[in-house]
């Protein structure tokens, strides 16, 4: 069914018409937040306790607390041995929805365990970071990591990660590190713990 | 060597003057002057792109450009200024191949000139005797000053028109058309809204005018130009917005969106109509400060020869601050260079209140709401005038 809306033209009063009241309002509304925020500024920097003037983080030296429940990148676990806990069953490779694990599965010699990775690849950069690997997963054997949040590189390469680099406590390992670049920013998993317990 | 001098230039005809040391200090004070109106304005552009960024933040909860920095030290986005600059420089400097050489080179310096010499007239301080001379801060003193600021202001027009028309591309060229029925059109109404005070202070001399305005109405209302004739500030300010061609304006350069004359200008060029849009928000300050809000005058300070003798605060209630020469002086300059950074706040705060207007919007305000009210303001205002001075 067609419906008709008649839209009403709006009618300026003769007030309105003269501009410059309306204006006035305008330049109110806009005047209160450049004060608001200019007295915020100064009062910071005589080193009043003012509010913090704007929303804006200046990102890579300021950054924000990462929230406790974040998942970010992937990490395999160990065995108490030393030995990965994977035991390259597919499981994460068939639930995952943009295909973005390869495992290389070999057999193992430990008489317990059938297989294990020979290699375990994961593509970051197809990755959506939806969890369903880690919910597949029924040794605990992948995880995804929290309070990381800083995935960045300068080629695809850097994306692509093997085996050995997820079964470092890769916490402590961060992207950069790993490229052979320390970015002076070391988070330990003890910080993060304690970073959450805040929470 | 003073009476000697005198009695030597008095004897000869006046194209007769040897070079004394007294021209050479003649000449020292001009250049001087000018040095300072010009380092200030040049100055004050230049401070002005940064204070638009961080204006422009405050007001929308950013921070702004904050992060060019030499070897570490950033003085709060101010280097980005520096690095826009350099940016400007070594740029390429593209002339289009098939367009006027000639008059692509020189439209920027129609749109930048004229600004600068717009300043001119307008007094910056207080007369001050400085080496046996009486020194108008001021420095050209023209009789028809406001004329003078009416006539440069409209040579900008060319520095649109032309930069269209060099560049051999149709859209600029329609940008210089767009920008030139624009200022023409806003420049009838800045010469009408100037009429106004003209007859209230009874002189187009700005000099003249800021002095008028150290009067007081019943003895203690300033006779500031904004008070005398508050709808002429109100059509003066948006028209020479219009002129200035900044936004709620900013058709003829839409930068963002619509093509604009200077479409096919790069590098430095391009700077020279940014630089000159700058220096216009300064210049146009000054213009206002003299001409409506008092110029260097503060209310109720009075110098020496105004009061003979007594300097200082005189309230109309009969209180008398005593106050030194020089430093009613300084305040005054002072008092000019505050009200200056008022107004050029306001513009600013203008151009990232309003949004901009349609063209068809632009035209109509312009000729159909705010020349009847012009001349309506010069009728009453000339009435009043005659009434007045019955």
């Amino acid at each position: 069914m067609i419906t008709v809306k008649q839209v009403r033209e709006i009618k300026l009063s003769m007030w309105q018409n003269t501009y410059y009241p309306e204006l006035w309002r305008g330049m109110v509304v806009t005047s209160r937040h450049f004060f608001q925020n200019f007295n915020r500024f100064v009062g910071r920097a005589i080193g009043l306790k003012t509010k913090r003037p704007l929303v804006t983080f200046q990102y890579p030296e300021e950054r924000r607390p990462i929230a406790p429940r974040w998942r970010g990148r992937h990490r395999l676990m160990l065995r108490p041995d030393g030995a990965p806990r994977c035991v390259a069953c597919m499981m994460c490779e068939t639930a995952c929805p943009d295909k973005c694990i390869y495992i290389t599965a070999g057999e193992s010699l430990d008489g317990r365990i059938e297989k294990y990775p020979v290699a375990f690849e994961l593509d970051l950069l197809r990755c959506c970071f939806c969890g369903l690997c880690v919910e597949a997963c029924p040794e605990d054997a992948i995880r995804m990591d929290s309070g990381y949040i800083d995935l960045g590189g300068h080629s695809r390469g850097e994306f692509y990660m093997d085996r050995d680099f997820m079964l470092k406590d890769s916490a402590l390992t961060t992207h950069s590190q790993y490229r052979g670049e320390l970015d002076g920013v070391v988070v330990t998993r003890v910080d993060l713990l304690a970073q959450a317990k805040q929470h | 060597m003073a009476p000697q001098s005198q009695l030597t230039s008095a004897c000869k005809p006046p194209h007769l003057y040897r070079l004394t040391n007294r021209m050479f200090v003649d000449l020292g004070i001009i250049i001087g002057k000018i040095a300072f109106v010009l380092i200030n304005i040049l100055n004050g552009a230049g401070i002005l792109t940064w204070v638009e960024r961080k204006q422009s933040a405050l007001i929308s909860d950013r921070i702004g450009a904050n992060r060019a920095s030499i070897l570490g030290i950033k003085l709060l986005g101010l280097v980005n200024s520096l690095a826009d600059a350099m940016k400007l420089i070594f740029k390429e400097d593209f002339v289009p191949p098939k367009g006027l050489r000639v008059v692509h080179f020189l439209a920027p310096i129609f749109a930048l000139g004229p600004v600068f010499l717009t300043m001119a007239v307008i007094p910056f301080g207080p007369p001050v005797d400085l080496f046996g001379r009486h020194i108008k801060l001021q420095i050209l003193d023209l009789d028809i000053g406001v004329l003078f600021i009416l006539a440069f202001g409209s040579i900008a027009v060319y520095g649109a028109m032309l930069a269209g028309w060099a560049s051999n591309s149709k859209y600029a060229l329609l940008g210089g058309m767009r920008a030139s029925a624009q200022m023409i059109s806003y420049e009838i109404i800045l010469g009408l809204s100037l009429i106004g005070p003209i007859l209230a202070f009874g002189t187009m001399e700005p000099g003249a005018m800021v002095n008028a305005q150290n009067e007081y109405l019943w003895g203690w209302i300033p006779m500031w130009g904004v008070i005398v004739q508050p709808i002429a500030f109100l059509l003066f300010l948006p028209a020479a917005m219009a002129e200035t061609k900044r936004a709620p304006f900013d058709m003829p350069e839409g930068e963002s969106e619509i093509i604009g004359f200077a479409t096919e200008y790069s590098g430095m060029r391009w700077g020279m109509f940014f630089l000159g849009e700058f220096a216009e928000i300064v210049v146009l300050a000054g213009v206002m400060t003299a001409i409506f809000f008092g110029g260097y005058h503060i209310p109720f300070l009075f110098d020496a020869v105004e009061k003979t003798g007594q300097a200082g605060f005189h309230f109309p209630w009969g209180m008398y601050i005593p106050l030194g020469e020089w430093t009613v002086i300084i305040m005054r300059m002072l008092a000019f260079g505050a009200k200056l950074a008022i107004l050029m706040w306001l513009q600013m705060q203008i151009r990232w209140t309003f949004p901009r207007f349609r063209y068809d919007q632009l035209m109509r305000v312009s000729w159909k709401e705010m020349m009847p009210v012009a001349l309506v303001n010069i009728a009453i205002t000339g009435l009043v005038v005659l009434w007045l001075n019955k």
